[in-house]
This record gives structure tokens, C-alpha cells and sequence, in this order.
């Protein structure tokens, strides 16, 4: 064997770090769960439209984004992103936003097309007569999705929106390659400053698997749950 | 954008911006085409062990695909390209002899290789539990071996109905190999940047880029649409359970 030194991670400034970086991942993990969910449900909802236009832009949008990598659409984002904001507000000038700010833009975009097809397959799953008989009460297209459509369609698929927030959790750890001290972030930065990148690495992989195991657990728990009551 | 720049030579380098390009969408090919052998082999053994009656390879199965699963793919290529090799003096001197390329083809290879069993394990084991209880039954009562039941009789439909989840797993791996940049994986996607860093033509290059990759994605998607077409059984409606991921 080699020897690994861990000792470096023992020091609350060091630790103190780490989880500032591991704090950025929950944050953008949050965000970008919240937006894209949004985002994705009006993407679905556009795409199940019977506006035929409508429907191919989303479609055509949702297909784009899938097919290509995550970090070609991170990088993609941070060099557009000023130019996008410039243009919803207006401003003279594109915006100087640094690659932490931009992975909020990134993955609210583009995870929103990975939600849209789980909204899809949600909306989908409502039988047909909820919506005629919404439409019979008197509700209009935005009421019967908000009070009937939508509610349920949520809750069908709610296990499944968990489980795809616990891999965009995981892809928030691409930021890193842009420089941004997320949580793998922080770890190579300290490992190149002390000379430890391999116990670095080493200690990152269990913190990750403690997570997302820990998260998986909780969301078969929910399933569960939801199922019985079904 | 003027995309007339993807034409000109690169600097010290042999051949256009195109060129080099194409060169890394060949490694990207490659390394996608070598691990989706060691995923498929891998994960078929894996997702079979999980529908098998022996309870330690019900659990041996299981842990290897929770733990694949729960750490993201950049850990894990670090774990494969810098903690691995550096667990172990001999090994360290092994990849420290290795030329450079191809200590990075062989992590990145292995990685996504083991990385993308677990979720073939998870479609295999699906597939073969969407099956009737009847049909391993009626197998043994025939005189099959657990072997023969499953070679004969559980295998062949189970690949034929989760050719979808599949479909899904091969263009994901091929977005996937776009991290074997983390570890200076000369692949498309490194090319790509490369190129924006020495021309600052960023959107001419990663244009090209997503041309590329929906290119791949939309021929993948035909070679397995023809492939499940061809493998059809009359009479059964294909499933299986696919969403998520990347």
C-alpha cells in the first residue's frame, strides 16, 4: 500500500470549506429542481398541446437538450448566459455573471427538459375523462390543469421528480470543471494547494454515496406511502 | 459566426480545426463502443444475479448498483484515474510506465464501462421480472437447467422488450464520455474546448460540436429503432421501465 495521509482534512477551516462548497450543490440543486419543474411542466404542457407549432418547438427543444452532454450545455450556458439576460432585462450592456451564477440559468434550462418528460408522462397518465369532466363544470384550459390536471399528475409522479432531483444533484458536481468551487470543486483546489488530490477524491466518493443512498432510501420510503394510499 | 475557421490549420498541429474535431469524435466512438461491451456483459451477469434465488448474489447485485448509482460520474473517474492506481505501489508504477493516452483511454473505458452496468443491471433485472412467474416454471418443468431456463427460455424476450431503456442507456453513455475530459481524455468534447481556447471562435466550436452530438444521438436512435424492429416478437407490446438519467 501506499501512504495516504487524511490528516489534512482534520482542520475546521478546511471542513468549513468543504461544506461551503457542498452547500453551492445543495443551493443550485434546490434551485434548479424548483425552476425546472416549472419550466418543464409548461414544456410539457406545450408539447401535449393541440397548438401544432407549439408542440413541435417544445418537442423539438426537450429532443435538443437530450441528446446532447450536460457539460457541453454548461459551457454553452456560461458563455450565453450575459447575452440571455441582456436581453430580458434590457440592459445596455450584457452582465458580467461568473460560471457560479450561470450554472443556475444552465440547469434550470436544462434539466427542465429532462422534468418536462416525466411531467409528460404524468399529465398523460390522468384518464381522459378528468379533463372532460373539468371542462363540463365550466373550468377553462389554465383552471382545469391547475385544480385537476396538474394536482394529480404531481402526485403520480412525484417518487420519480426525487429520484431525477438526486442525479441533477449529482451533475451539480460538472460545475466544478468550470472552475467553480462546489464541492469537488473545493476538494481538487485543496488537493493541488496540500498535495493530497488522491485522499481528496478518495474522501469525496463515500460523502457522495452517504447522500445520495441516504436520499434514495427516503424517496423508496415516499413511494411506498403514496402507493398505499393510491 | 463564420464557420469557415473549422477549415483553417490548427497551430503546431497537423490538419484543420475539423480535423481535430473528427479525431476526438473518433475517441469518443471508441471509448463509448469499448464500454458499452464491459457494460452489457457486466450488466447482464449483474442484473441476472439479481433475479436469481441465491440470496448473497441478490445482495451482491444490489450493492454494486446502489453504490454505482449514488456517486456522481466525475468521482468516479477521479476514484478510476487518480485513487485506484495510487492505492497500491505496484500499481502506481504500472500506470506511471503507461503511456498517457492510453492510462486515460483505459480509466475512462473502465469507468463508464462499470459505471453503465449498473444501470443495464437495473433493465435487465426489470426486464426479466416483467416476465410471467409462469415461464421460468413451465422452463424447469421441462427439464431445463437454471442455466438453460434463462439462455433459452427468460433472456430472449427479456432483451427483446427493454430495447428501449437500452436505446436510452447507449446515447447516454456517448454524452457521458464528454467527462473523460476531467482527466484530459482527448474526446470531442475536449477538442471542442480546445479549439475555443486557441481561437476564441466559442460559438463556431461548440456549434459544431452539438452538431455532432445530435448527429450521434439521431443515428443511435435509428440503428436501435431497426434493431428493435428486426427482433420484434409478434404479439408482444414492448415496455420495460426507462425514464431519467444522464
Amino acid at each position: 500500500m501506499t501512504d495516504l495521509d487524511f490528516g489534512f482534512l482534520a482542520n475546521s477551516n478546511t471542513l468549513a470549506y468543504l461544506w461551503k462548497g457542498l452547500q453551492y450543490n445543495f443551493q443550485l440543486t434546490i434551485v434548479a429542481t424548483f425552476g425546472g419543474v416549472i419550466w418543464g411542466t409548461l414544456l410539457a404542457m406545450a408539447r401535449l398541446s393541440s397548438k401544432k407549432s407549439l408542440s413541435l418547438a417544445a418537442g423539438g427543444y426537450v429532443n435538443l437538450m437530450r441528446s446532447i452532454p450536460l457539460l457541453l450545455v454548461i459551457f454553452w450556458f456560461y458563455f450565453l448566459s450575459p447575452v440571455l439576460i441582456q436581453w430580458v432585462t434590457h440592459a445596455s450592456r450584457p452582465p458580467q455573471i461568473g460560471a457560479d451564477r450561470s450554472a443556475y440559468v444552465t440547469f434550470v434550462l436544462f434539466e427542465g427538459a429532462y422534468f418536462a418528460e416525466i411531467m409528460r408522462a404524468g399529465i398523460q397518465s390522468i384518464p381522459r375523462g378528468q379533463v372532460g369532466a373539468a371542462y363540463a363544470v365550466g373550468l377553462n384550459y389554465w383552471q382545469a390543469m391547475r385544480y385537476v390536471i396538474l394536482p394529480q399528475a404531481f402526485r403520480n409522479m412525484l417518487p420519480v421528480l426525487l429520484t431525477q432531483t438526486i442525479i441533477l444533484f449529482q451533475d451539480t458536481s460538472l460545475v466544478s470543471l468550470l472552475n467553480v468551487t462546489d464541492f469537488i470543486g473545493a476538494i481538487s483546489k485543496l488537493g493541488q494547494s496540500t498535495g493530497h488530490l488522491v485522499e481528496g477524491y478518495a474522501f469525496a466518493a463515500p460523502v457522495y454515496f452517504l447522500i445520495c443512498y441516504l436520499l434514495s432510501l427516503a424517496v423508496k420510503r415516499l413511494q411506498k406511502k403514496i402507493a398505499i394510499v393510491r | 459566426m463564420d464557420l469557415k475557421i473549422l477549415l483553417e490549420q490548427v497551430p503546431d498541429g497537423d490538419g484543420t480545426w475539423l480535423m481535430s474535431l473528427a479525431s476526438g469524435l473518433k475517441y469518443t466512438l471508441i471509448v463509448a463502443a469499448l464500454a458499452w461491451i464491459i457494460a452489457f456483459v457486466l450488466g447482464s451477469i449483474l442484473g441476472v444475479m439479481r433475479t436469481t434465488e441465491n440470496r448473497w448474489a441478490v445482495r451482491l447485485g444490489n450493492a454494486y448498483v446502489e453504490i454505482f448509482r449514488n456517486v456522481p460520474l466525475l468521482v468516479q473517474f477521479f476514484v478510476w484515474f487518480f485513487v485506484l492506481p495510487n492505492l497500491f505501489v505496484f500499481t502506481k508504477r504500472w500506470v506511471n510506465s503507461m503511456d498517457p493516452l492510453t492510462y486515460q483511454l483505459g480509466s475512462s473505458i473502465i469507468c463508464l464501462g462499470t459505471f453503465t452496468a449498473a444501470r443495464i443491471a437495473e433493465q435487465v433485472r426489470a426486464g426479466i421480472q416483467s416476465l410471467p412467474r409462469g415461464q421460468r416454471y413451465a422452463a424447469y418443468a421441462v427439464g431445463l437447467t437454471q442455466w438453460q431456463a434463462y439462455r433459452h427460455v427468460l433472456l430472449p424476450v427479456a432483451y427483446r422488450i427493454i430495447i428501449p431503456p437500452m436505446t436510452s442507456e447507449v446515447m447516454n453513455l456517448i454524452k457521458n464520455t464528454s467527462l473523460g475530459y476531467s482527466i484530459g481524455l482527448v474526446e470531442l468534447f475536449f477538442r471542442t474546448r480546445e479549439m475555443g481556447e486557441m481561437t476564441f471562435r466559442y460559438y463556431e466550436a461548440f456549434t459544431a460540436a452539438t452538431v455532432a452530438y445530435v448527429a450521434i444521438a439521431l443515428i443511435a436512435n435509428r440503428i436501435m429503432a431497426f434493431i428493435e424492429t428486426r427482433a420484434a416478437i409478434p404479439g408482444f407490446i414492448s415496455g420495460g421501465s426507462g425514464s431519467g438519467g444522464h
